[in-house]
């Protein structure tokens, strides 16, 4: 049997995501079907058949696709669900929202934010925020999952192409509806998929200086910028920038941390990066006890001088 | 219109987690128990709809062991008019978790579920979704706003890199993030006054749903510690370490 991967995309372009998601199911060691939902939407059907250990690509395209509600998207998995061993999607806002609902119509378990797969039904994931790690089997087949993309994972796209084939689309629901959506508009990497993530948190006394100091090495770095839930309780960051068991959980190979003392739930959210650089005035900080390079110094000279220093110039 | 909060009792969330070493699990002994953070939120929310006047009853709703009358008397004393408790000692799986709720909403007719988004101890996110998959509802998950109006349900959802606004109809099942409300505190006359509201007990058995596991714990362990970091002295020698060292910066 084969293994079904729900694609992650924005309209045009397969979240960056994939590549890594797809990374991990082909440690199942079995075909693998790639599924894009939308509308208009060619243009992902042939980036996720670019992916590397990609056989298929099944690609439904249909108007009532365009936003693709977990109600619609998960009958339509649901559907074809029985050709599968597993059913598989990214740990992000979109695969925990489908990903339940899919168990739940097949009346089948499943498990959450898998960070290692032991064999085809046991598989290592997170409780009490990263706290302690749990080895789980599951029974039931299919086997859904959310799996946790790891920045190091990603693959380099093949040139030959997987074959995209077109599937029907199941009718609309008529559940829910679109209203809005409001994106942070930055040219800021996404914070899920980047390779560097700075961090700022309660140091930076104010919103004008989190973008004032932490923009720019965002910038030099390509970096995405993320918040500890005490700069987004201040007031200085949105919500959608934060880090931790309550927030977002990131992996990414570089994680720099800047005015954050690291509390048990910002750690949960950031502690599986490859290397995590911590800048903080306070040498007792605890982001120190799990930090690869500690900088004791005041954030607001010790950043513009790393800005500088990534530049080039004398610092 | 009614609305029914599932609510979960977890290891109080200021307690310092500690990992067996037997692997068995995590060590509960003596520790602490609370209500689970987002189900406060979600009581919360229909505490604050009832009071406003959209909504008329608020049931509460927990499924597990005997001690959880002791969190519904608290869902009771925020302002739950009554409370459910699906009596088992059995481990309960959040699949199961969600039949135990279809069942009750086929017998209560709620218009809204408002759940947490995930319970603090085993982090898996799925008895709200699961809960709209069985009943058919519409989900609105990661809510930070919500509003009612004409048969509908409009929600705010906390999505990766923004917000989404969804408008579903109801009955829907709804689950709440962090920023949807700051929950208010039991005061000592409201905590007086949960002793006598209606605390209404019941099994998986009388609900007709079977409660066998599907997925087995084998082991639960600490996660491997980091290795140790060091001091760096100045940004020079930071920019240098992550250069030629760690090889992260080119």
């Amino acid at each position: 049997m084969s293994v079904l991967v729900i694609a992650e995309h924005h309209h045009q372009t397969l979240a960056a995501t994939m590549s890594a998601v797809v990374a991990g199911a082909g440690e199942l060691g079995q075909e693998m079907d790639v599924l894009v939902v939308g509308h208009e939407c060619a243009e992902v059907a042939v980036q996720a058949a670019s992916l590397p250990g990609v056989t298929r690509v099944l690609h439904v395209d249909a108007a009532h696709f365009a936003h693709p509600f977990a109600e619609n998207l998960a009958t339509l998995i649901f559907e074809h669900a029985g050709q599968y061993s597993h059913l598989i999607a990214p740990a992000s806002s979109f695969g925990r929202d489908l990903m339940p609902r899919v168990a739940g119509l097949l009346d089948v378990a499943m498990v959450s934010e898998v960070m290692e797969i032991r064999s085809p039904d046991t598989f290592v994931r997170p409780i009490y925020a990263g706290h302690a790690l749990e080895t789980v089997q599951c029974f039931d087949r299919p086997c859904v999952l959310t799996i946790r993309p790891n920045a190091s994972d990603v693959l380099a796209p093949v040139r030959t192409l997987a074959p995209i084939k077109a599937l029907g689309a199941t009718p609309d629901l008529g559940l829910s509806r679109f209203v809005s959506r409001a994106h942070t508009d930055s040219d800021r990497p996404e914070l899920g998929s980047a390779r560097v993530v700075v961090a700022g948190g309660g140091g930076l006394k104010s919103g004008r200086n989190f973008i004032d100091v932490l923009a720019p090495l965002c910038k030099s770095l390509h970096a995405a910028l993320g918040a500890s839930r005490a700069a987004v309780d201040a007031g200085f960051a949105p919500n959608e920038l934060q880090i931790g068991q309550t927030g977002r959980i990131v992996a990414p190979e570089l994680y720099i941390a800047v005015g954050i003392s690291g509390t048990p739930q910002h750690l949960a959210g950031m502690k599986d990066s490859r290397v995590i650089v911590a800048i903080n005035k306070d040498p007792d900080a605890p982001i120190f006890r799990i930090a690869d390079y500690g900088l004791v110094a005041d954030l607001f000279e010790a950043v513009p001088k790393l800005v500088a220093a990534l530049e080039g110039h004398e610092v | 219109m009614k609305i029914l909060v599932p609510i979960k009792r977890v290891m109080d969330p200021n307690v310092r987690v500690r990992v067996l070493g037997d692997g068995r699990g995590v060590d509960l002994t003596g520790a602490k128990m609370s209500m689970n953070p987002f189900d406060e939120i979600a009581l919360e929310e229909a505490v604050r709809l009832r009071e406003a006047g959209i909504a008329n009853e608020v049931v509460a709703v927990n499924c597990g062991t005997e001690a959880g009358q002791d969190t519904l008397r608290t869902a009771l004393a925020l302002g739950a008019d009554r409370a459910i408790l699906v009596e088992t000692s059995e481990r309960l799986e959040p699949l199961l978790v969600s039949k135990l709720l279809c069942a009750l909403c086929e017998k209560e007719a709620p218009q809204l579920v408002i759940c947490g988004k995930q319970a603090i101890d085993d982090d898996a996110g799925q008895t709200g979704q699961m809960l709209a998959a069985k009943t058919g509802w519409p989900q609105a998950t990661f809510a930070s706003k919500l509003a009612l109006a004409d048969e509908c349900v409009t929600v705010t959802r906390e999505i990766d890199g923004g917000q989404e606004t969804v408008s579903v109809s109801l009955p829907a099942v709804v689950t709440t993030d962090l920023s949807l409300n700051e929950p208010r505190y039991a005061t000592l006359p409201n905590i007086m006054k949960a002793k006598k509201r209606p605390l209404e007990r019941t099994t998986p058995e009388a609900l007709g749903v079977n409660i066998a596991p599907r997925l087995k714990v084998h082991a639960v362990s600490e996660p491997p510690p980091r290795g140790k970091g060091e001091r760096v002295a100045d940004v020079v020698s930071l920019v240098a370490r992550l250069r030629h060292e760690a090889k992260v910066i080119p």
